[in-house]
């Protein structure tokens, strides 16, 4: 990606002056992978704050040079990744709402034509469901289908070989088919 | 009702969100990115500072508030929003610098100037309280020595008066002036660090430029703290470096009157 090498040069130059744009490039997808791994829009939120907060300072301990040669997009999604684990660990013992502070939730659907309505419900059920995968898994569909990532670039932000991130993204997807067709047979997903 | 390739539409459809727009500005706050100003008291009376983090952006001077928003336009090319006080750390720091105790804890960010232009201040900032050095000799020390016109305009627009010290730079022929608070300031600055700058223009106008020792056949700025030591019977003046080394004298590695 061009515009991302250019990117990690400008940082490399003067990192204060030019990581606004930094958080500016990344920040939608960074929100977007932390929210699909925890589902929680302020813990997303959060989550992504930490991994930019993070991600600047290990670069202000980095040579101009590493920082050139940086491939930022994997290494931000990692750190984003790693800061959801914590976050996680973190956390306190979970207790949700069964509705309200899910993002997919908050929106008022009675006034919305049933098309967008069923495909906002759709949207929550999967999201439900893409949190509920199994942990090997789950990080690998995010960032192959949601994300729309190669697998050179998900192996090396799993620190997976490919074949292994291959494999998980695909199993992932059989767990959410098989998950969607026993709900299909119960009326829900 | 979501399998095949609507499973994977779906699953790119929840890619689609964005991030909240407290995000960006929460970060840049948490590193202390975010630009600001606040004033500072100084002898020279009260000046803002523009500052991100714990970092200097620019130090200039305004009659009122209101008046703050727009020097900063000029000087940055943006506007900085005023904030009640400076960081901690940065206040403290800065209160070291303008009472006399040296920049080294000053941190700055110079992130909009040319590569020139930042050797010029740096090389500014070399110039210890209470001496005085040329355009000249700033731009022969970076390596451009035909570039003094471009030194005198590079130290004009110094960002950070008083903390890079461009009120130390004067020109060949002694006369203090062209500074950004104006020439009574630069000679009062100069006063409380001990330069006597009437003292200093009179013997620049008689063509004294360099003072030597005649026992250790050295010579130096004026205001070399090494020159300053040389008692009057042994002091001998010079009105080039031709003259000096004519008369068998080196040039003071301290302040480098000549390459």
């Amino acid at each position: 990606m061009r515009n991302e090498s250019r990117l990690a040069a400008a940082l490399a130059d003067d990192l204060p002056g030019n990581f606004e744009r930094a958080v500016l490039t990344f920040q939608d997808r960074l929100f977007a992978f932390s929210l699909r791994l925890i589902r929680s829009a302020p813990d997303a939120e959060e989550i992504t704050q930490d991994a930019f907060v993070r991600a600047y300072r290990a670069l202000e301990g980095y040579s101009p040079e590493r920082r050139r040669s940086l491939a930022l997009r994997p290494w931000l999604y990692r750190i984003a990744l790693n800061a959801s684990r914590n976050h996680v660990r973190r956390r306190r013992p979970l207790i949700v709402p069964l509705d309200g502070d899910r993002p997919e939730m908050a929106a008022d659907a009675g006034s919305r034509p049933p098309a967008l309505v069923e495909r906002a419900e759709r949207r929550r059920d999967l999201a439900a469901l893409v949190e509920q995968l199994p942990e090997r898994y789950r990080a690998a569909i995010i960032l192959r289908h949601v994300e729309g990532l190669g697998y050179a670039e998900i192996a090396a932000i799993l620190g997976q070989p490919v074949g292994t991130a291959k494999a998980n993204a695909h199993r992932g997807l059989l767990w959410l088919r098989r998950r969607l067709e026993a709900g299909d047979k119960e009326g829900r997903p | 009702m979501m399998n095949g390739p609507s499973l994977l539409r779906d699953l790119r459809d929840l890619g689609a969100v964005r991030a909240p727009a407290t995000l960006a500005p929460t970060v840049l706050t948490r590193l202390g990115l975010v630009e600001a100003c606040a004033a500072v008291e100084t002898t020279i009376g009260r000046l803002w500072v523009a500052f991100r983090g714990n970092s200097v952006i620019a130090l200039r001077k305004a009659a009122s508030a209101r008046a703050v928003e727009a020097e900063f336009r000029r000087a940055l090319g943006r506007s900085v929003p005023v904030v009640p006080e400076l960081p901690a750390r940065l206040a403290a720091s800065l209160q070291a610098a303008l009472g006399g105790g040296g920049t080294s804890g000053v941190r700055f960010d110079l992130g909009g100037l040319s590569e020139f232009e930042r050797a010029v201040l740096k090389k500014a900032l070399e110039v210890p309280a209470g001496q005085v050095r040329s355009y000249a000799w700033v731009a022969r020390e970076i390596g451009r020595p035909a570039a003094v016109r471009a030194v005198g305009s590079a130290l004009g627009r110094n960002p950070v008066p008083l903390l890079i010290p461009c009120h130390r730079i004067v020109r060949s022929d002694g006369r203090i002036s062209d500074y950004i608070f104006g020439n009574a300031t630069k000679r009062a600055l100069l006063a409380a660090e001990g330069v006597d700058a009437d003292a200093l223009e009179r013997s620049a106008r008689d063509g004294v430029r360099y003072i030597g020792s005649d026992t250790t056949h050295i010579y130096c700025f004026p205001t070399c703290r090494a020159a300053r030591r040389i008692t009057d019977r042994h002091r001998v003046p010079f009105r080039s470096e031709r003259q000096a080394a004519g008369a068998g004298y080196r040039p003071c590695r301290i302040c480098r009157p000549a390459a």
